[in-house]
């Protein structure tokens, strides 16, 4: 049964109203990077298959000022991304128990992270050395 | 004996009267207080004392019936266990909960979010009906720890109030709901989660979710409403794979 | 209650950010942060190199999972931004953002394609 004369409030703009939507909004606007370099790929990807002459440019650009500015840019927020996802990666799964007790969220967090590592140790071998 | 330190706090306050003012307007009052008062007690000094029409509602005090929840300085808490003295010198702004429709003053229309409640089948539905004769059911520790926080939900609201999805769209089933969805889904005792997946895997069931995760920040009580919805998310999309590949058996399980 | 569609998209979006979260700091410093700066030998990128790569049968998977997974994910979450910033262009937009990530995943296997074996 709901009341007569109610009034409601506006919703606009509720992500400016508290840090916590803030950060909430700056996490997913990091989708931003993980596109522009998915598409900066791609691009690279077409110059490779243009010849050497149109990859060695691309390659050149990837160097300019501007570029690497952005491409810092790009990798700050890539990070960032990385960070919160195993930081609400509890969130999203059962709970664990080992022997028993509960596997605290701390654990899981961690066991993300040192999953990154490793992973972009074998990233960096397979790029130096293959 | 000591008289307790008594300082005073500036309380500003939404008011509202309904078919009487058009919009919301701030009114504030200087309430004097001592270190061991709570904004609900600073409320009570109000209505008691300064203005005796402002509104709101209470009851137990101790953060056990979920009946204060408000907004204090934007942000949902239960005004019974917020103190005055953690917001000196500059004050407090006391809202009513956010993303629901104000009645009068602090006083919010809760009429969705009890209706939200209900639609889960928030009751055990057991394989097999039992009956008397048989005694209570049997439960280890551990199977009760595996829904205990979900139970320990005060439906005091201040998810719905945190959760800027419900705030754009009303129709979402929200924190709180879909907690004790999970409440009764996680309880060895009950075996009605077949006939609750088509809350969750509606659009405005879990898929209504983008995991802010304010909810939980906010909860007095631990539940971690983020966590029940966002478990379900995988078990939506296992059932959604599921209902695809053999769409015979449609949700069972 | 209609069924929701989401956990197609959901599943999507949660590879691509796995996979970029584990990976995606570490590609993009190697790739486009020390390579242009020389932090890291240009040999690694260079022609031939990057061409022998992809050429590769592993070099190929990796090259599409990445650009795939990474603009699902991305475009996934873009929508569901849009959104939040109260931006509604209807439901145009979610056909728009995960159009563009199936075409992504196209260009790329076809350029894949046209590089050939080596």
């Amino acid at each position: 049964m709901s009341a007569p004369h109610t009034y409601t409030r506006p919703i606009a703009g509720w992500w400016r109203r508290n840090p916590f939507y803030r950060a909430y909004i700056v996490r997913e606007m990091t989708c931003v990077a993980v596109i522009a370099y998915a598409l900066e790929l791609l691009v690279g990807l077409a110059r490779l298959a243009q010849g050497p002459e149109a990859f060695e440019t691309w390659l050149a650009r990837l160097a300019r000022p501007w570029a690497i500015v952005l491409n810092c840019v790009a990798l700050l927020l890539i990070a960032f991304h990385a960070w919160t996802w195993f930081e609400v990666m509890p969130k999203t799964l059962p709970f664990i128990n080992v022997g028993g007790r509960r596997v605290p969220d701390r654990a899981i967090v961690a066991a993300g992270a040192i999953a990154a590592v490793l992973a972009s140790l074998l990233v960096l071998f397979a790029f130096l050395y293959r | 004996m000591v008289e307790p330190r008594t300082r005073n706090i500036r309380i500003e306050c939404l008011r509202y009267a309904p078919g009487v003012d058009a919009a919301p307007r701030m009114q504030a009052w200087d309430v004097p207080f001592t270190d061991d008062m709570s904004v609900l007690q600073g409320l009570q000094y109000i209505k008691d004392h300064l203005d005796g029409s402002v509104t709101f509602r209470w009851s137990c005090r101790m953060a056990v019936c979920g009946s204060c929840g408000m907004q204090i300085n934007g942000i949902p808490k239960l005004a019974c266990e917020t103190f005055l003295r953690e917001y000196m010198p500059a004050g407090i702004r006391v809202e009513p909960l956010a993303h629901f429709p104000i009645v009068r003053d602090l006083v919010i229309d809760q009429s969705d979010f009890l209706a939200k409640l209900e639609s889960v089948r928030p009751y055990l539905i057991p394989a097999v009906p039992r009956t008397l004769a048989e005694g209570p059911y049997r439960q280890t520790p551990g199977e009760m720890d595996a829904y205990y926080q979900y139970s320990q939900c005060i439906n005091c609201a201040l998810c719905y109030a945190a959760c800027p999805q419900y705030g754009m769209n009303a129709k979402f089933t929200g924190p709180a709901a879909l907690a004790l969805l999970h409440r009764y889904n996680a309880d060895s005792r009950d075996a009605g989660k077949a006939q609750r997946m088509e809350i969750i895997n509606a659009e405005d069931g879990v898929w209504g979710c983008t995991l802010v995760g304010y909810c939980s920040e906010v909860c007095p009580k631990g539940v971690d409403p983020a966590r029940a919805v966002n478990q379900n998310k995988i078990e939506s999309t296992k059932d959604y794979f599921r209902h695809l590949l053999m769409p015979r058996g449609s949700g069972s399980r | 209650m209609k069924r929701s569609n989401k956990p197609i998209f959901w599943s999507l979006f949660g590879a691509g950010g796995m996979l970029s979260a584990l990976i995606g700091p570490m590609l993009v410093f190697l790739t486009v942060v020390a390579v242009p700066l020389g932090l890291v030998s240009k040999q690694t990128m260079d022609y031939p190199r990057a061409l022998a790569f992809a050429q590769s049968g592993i070099g190929k998977l990796a090259v599409l999972v990445v650009i795939s997974l990474f603009l699902f994910h991305g475009l996934h979450r873009l929508y569901h931004t849009l959104h939040d910033f109260g931006v509604h262009i209807g439901p145009g937009a979610k056909a728009l953002c995960h159009g563009l990530a199936i075409l992504g995943t196209l260009v790329a296997a076809y350029l894949l394609v046209k590089l050939g074996w080596g």
